[in-house]
Parts: C-alpha cells; structure tokens; sequence
C-alpha cells in the first residue's frame, strides 16, 4: 500500500512540476467558462426563476456549477496532458518502461487531475461564497467534491489511454462532457423531470455529484446513494483505465 | 545479454518482425542495421516491454520480457528514436522524475544526477527549461536520464538521427565511454558509419529478417573486402564487384575491356553487404 502511495506520488510528482511552472495560467483559465455560467445562468437568465427549496436561482444554481467545474477540471487536468504526452511527446512511454506498477501509474496520472479540480472548484467556491454567503459547507461537501474529482480524472485518464489521436479526445469532450454539462443537474432540477429522463440522466456521474454538492449547501436530506454512486462510477473508470493498460502493453 | 527465440509481431497483415533469433553478448556494442520500417524499433519496443510480441519469446538477463517485465525494467535503460523528454520541465526535473520512478533515495538521487550532468556535459544546463535546448543537448540528456539506475543495458534506437556530424562524433564518443564503463549497448540505426564506428557485431534486418550477422570485418569478409565499381551501358548502370583483398581487385580492374569505365576501387563496406543481400540502400524506404 505504501509502495502504491510513493509510486504515484512520483507519477504526480512531474505533472505538479509542470503545474508550478504554468499555475497561474491554468487558475485564469479553469475559471473562465464557470464564471460565464454564473453570470450568464445565475444573475442573467436565472433571476425570474424560482426552484423549489432554494432561496433563490443564484444559490440553486452555484453548487451545481462547481461540481461542473470539478468535472471539466480533473477530466482535462489529467486527460489532456497525459493524451499529448501519449501521442505526441511519447513521454508516457518513459512511465510504461519504469518499474512503477500499473494501479500506481494510474493513480498517479489520475492524482493531477484531482489536484487540479480541487484548486479550480475551491476558487469557484470562493467566489460563490463571497456572492451567496449563506451556502452550507461541512466536511461531507469536501468528501464528495474530493470523490467527483477522481471519478472524472480516473474518466480523463481512461479517455486519454484509449485515444487513438487528439481529435479522438476532442470528440470524447463533445459526446460525453458537454452533453453532461448541460443535462448533468447544473442548472435545473432532475426532480422536476418526467421518470423515463430522470432514470436516463442518473446514468450521468455529474448529477449525483450536483445534487450530493446542492443537498448540502441548501441544507436538504443528503442522497446517499448517489455519493455511493459517484464511488461506483470511478471505481468502474478506475478497473476501465488497468484493463486498457494491461491490454496494451506487457 | 539479451536472447530471442523466434520472436514475432504482426500489425494487421504486416510482418514487422519474423522469427527473429538475436543473442546479445555482456560488454558488447551490438548494432541493429537496418532501413526505415526493417523492424528495429518494433524489437526494442518489445524488449523494453511498450509492446506484446505475436509470438516468439525474449530474455534479458534470463528474466523472460513477457512474464517478468518488472524485473527486466530495472535491468535497461531506454533511449528513444523521438525526443521522450517532459519539455516543460528543466534539465534537472526531468532528471529528478526518471530517478523517482526508479526509485532512487533522495541522496542517491542528487549524487547520481549531478555526475550524470557532469558526465554529458549538462552541468550548466541543469536549470534550463528542456525545449530551449539544442537537439544534441536533448539527446545527451536523454542518454543520462537512461543511465540514472545505473542498467546493465543500454538500449539506443536511433541515437543521433537527425543530428550534425560533430554532434554525432561527440554523442559516439559518449557511447564507447559508456561501453567502456561497463554496459552493454544495442544500438539501432540505418547510417552505415555509425554502425562501422561503433558496433562489434551487427545484425542486418530487412522486412522483419535478420539476413546477416557478424562483426563488421566478418560480414565484409564474407562478401569480399575490396570493391570494384564499374560504369556500364553508357555510364547509366552501376556495377560492384567483390574481392578478398586490393591484388585481385586491382588486376579484374585492369583486364577489363575497354568500354566499361571503372570508377573506383575501394574497401567493401556495410552498405555493400546490404545491398548485395537485399537489392536495395540502407537509406532507401
């Protein structure tokens, strides 16, 4: 177990290097697109909007935002790179022939992922705070926030492995995460939805985060079974991510 | 060293390599000839365990590649064709990661990387972002970065494609230094001087086949080592013709009829031993 934690952390150890390089860039640029979110859905579109067991749009809407941003953050964080340096820099390959074990290469190629959703979420999370001071924080939100973004690193990681070029990953963005962006429970109540598309929208791990996340900071009964989910997702992403590896290389 | 049996991989319908039977002696530098596609990256791919052979076995150090690659991978170190290195990172960092994942201490891991820096000449380098370097410079960082476990087997696909002459004379040099030390080198590489320059024995392989192996002097020998070029049919067609030694080539030159020109008489070389056996230039694709 010990050896699993040392080994990814040496496989972390690079991609953190590179994020000290470049931090600055990646912050401004990770908050861009939930910022538009929020002022084009929070404040623009949401403010005649009333949702059932929220104050109001802007604190309905916030909590779903960043679980969006967690998601986008540690899929891309952890996809992304390991995709160029896959493909194009074949840098990966230098992983592949060290003695570092598959799990262990996989967490660590998932763990940048997770460090980067946790530092973007964490900056939306401060803006939302200092909008809607009355949101609800416990350590349950860090867990859950903490559990998204390794479900969609593990999902990054798994797309990066099986990416045949970089249009491959552009396309998985396209089919899988914008559809989940919008249809995900950011910004509308999966509740509200007729039972036939709330059955198909729980197949998306990104609702079980937002209405894990919004049950917390609005004070709700809290959805237990879509935090196992979450679980079950990333475990199922993490199996996906060994098989892959196994079957590519010896 | 290392040893095949019958090793095979076949992409779709393509024979990238074909029972290739290799053995690779300690202390030696062995070299892989061959033209672009013959089927060397794809053996060292499979050795340094990236890829799953069709078929066919291969050991390194008696550890079977294919059920003991985490024992194998502390054995070589591996300098690819490309440049493999993070280029966001400095010198140093790029260093730092290969020794953590072979899992030096921390105080081995400064030790061992200021000698190596030292060792290629990149001590002033250290802290230089890696895409600001030259192409020599990389490949020389390259060279340190798979010496820093200190492997018993350096695997060199292609070392100094790419490179100016005097670059490429400095990174030979750095490899015999290296062979000297102690490790075993395979080299690959489709200039015919760097493996004359280099290799005690060389292995010759065409579409997936080893067609020839030996040491450069035996293989020269066995076709003849002086060569005679002739111009024939109105100086359009270039004929070789092989003998054992600068007597007899000189006297076929002489009695030669006095239409067909002779362009030279000179030393056999790898080249002539490639095309003789396969029709075709090691540089040809």
């Amino acid at each position: 177990m010990v050896d699993i934690l040392v080994d990814s952390y040496s496989v972390l150890w690079e991609d953190l290097r590179v994020l000290r390089h470049l931090w600055q860039r990646f912050l401004i640029t990770s908050l861009v697109s939930p910022v538009l979110y929020l002022v084009a859905f929070g404040w623009g579109l949401g403010r005649s909007i009333h949702v059932e067991g929220a104050p109001s749009y802007l604190e309905f809407v916030i909590p779903g935002i960043i679980a969006l941003t967690a998601m986008t953050s540690s899929f891309s964080g952890a996809g992304m790179k390991l995709n160029v340096d896959r493909l194009y820099y074949k840098c990966f390959d230098e992983c592949l022939m060290s003695p570092i074990n598959p799990p262990s290469l996989i967490i660590g190629k998932a763990l940048i992922g997770v460090v980067r959703g946790l530092i973007s979420s964490t900056a939306f999370l401060i803006i939302g705070f200092i909008i809607s001071p009355t949101l609800m924080l416990s350590p349950l939100f860090a867990a859950v926030l903490l559990l998204t973004c390794f479900t969609f690193a593990f999902l990054g990681v798994l797309a990066a492995l099986l990416a045949k070029s970089h249009q491959d990953m552009a396309t998985f963005t396209s089919l899988v995460l914008l559809p989940m962006t919008f249809l995900g429970g950011t910004f509308f109540s999966v509740s509200q939805l007729p039972q036939a598309l709330k059955v198909v929208l729980h197949i998306l791990p990104l609702t079980h985060s937002s209405q894990c996340l919004r049950a917390i900071t609005l004070g709700q009964p809290f959805p237990w079974i879509s935090l196992l989910a979450i679980v079950g997702f990333g475990l199922v992403f993490f199996l996906g991510c060994i098989l892959v590896l196994r079957r590519t290389s010896v | 060293m290392i040893i095949t049996e019958n090793l095979t991989k076949v992409y779709g319908e393509v024979k990238a390599v074909e029972d290739l039977n290799l053995e690779v002696r300690p202390g030696e530098i062995f070299g892989f000839l061959g033209p672009n596609g013959a089927g060397k990256t794809t053996t060292i791919r499979i050795l340094t365990t990236l890829t799953k052979p069709t078929s066919g076995y291969a050991w390194i150090n008696d550890f079977d590649v294919l059920r003991e690659p985490h024992k194998v991978r502390d054995l070589f170190g591996v300098v690819q064709q490309h440049i493999s290195l993070d280029r966001d990172l400095s010198v140093r960092e790029n260093m730092e990661l290969h020794a953590r994942l072979h899992h030096l201490k921390l105080s081995e891991r400064r030790q061992r990387i200021a000698e190596l820096l030292d060792y290629v000449e990149l001590a002033e380098q250290a802290n230089h972002i890696v895409d600001k370097l030259s192409g020599g410079m990389k490949r020389r960082l390259m060279i340190a970065r798979a010496l820093i476990h200190r492997p018993k087997l350096l695997f060199l696909d292609e070392p100094t494609v790419g490179l100016d002459a005097q670059t490429r004379r400095r990174l030979w040099e750095l490899i015999r230094r290296m062979n000297l030390d102690g490790t075993t080198v395979l080299l690959t590489t489709h200039y015919i001087e760097e493996a004359e320059a280099l290799c005690g024995r060389v292995g010759i392989i065409h579409l997936g086949h080893l067609i020839a192996l030996g040491s450069p002097l035996e293989l020269r020998q066995r076709l003849g080592l002086v060569t005679v070029e002739t111009l024939s049919n109105n100086n359009r067609d270039t004929n070789y013709h092989y003998f054992p030694d600068r007597t007899a080539a000189t006297n076929y030159a002489q009695g030669l009829p006095s239409d067909v020109k002779t362009i030279i008489v000179r030393e056999s070389n790898l080249e002539d031993i490639f095309v003789e056996l396969t029709g075709r230039k090691v540089g040809d694709d």
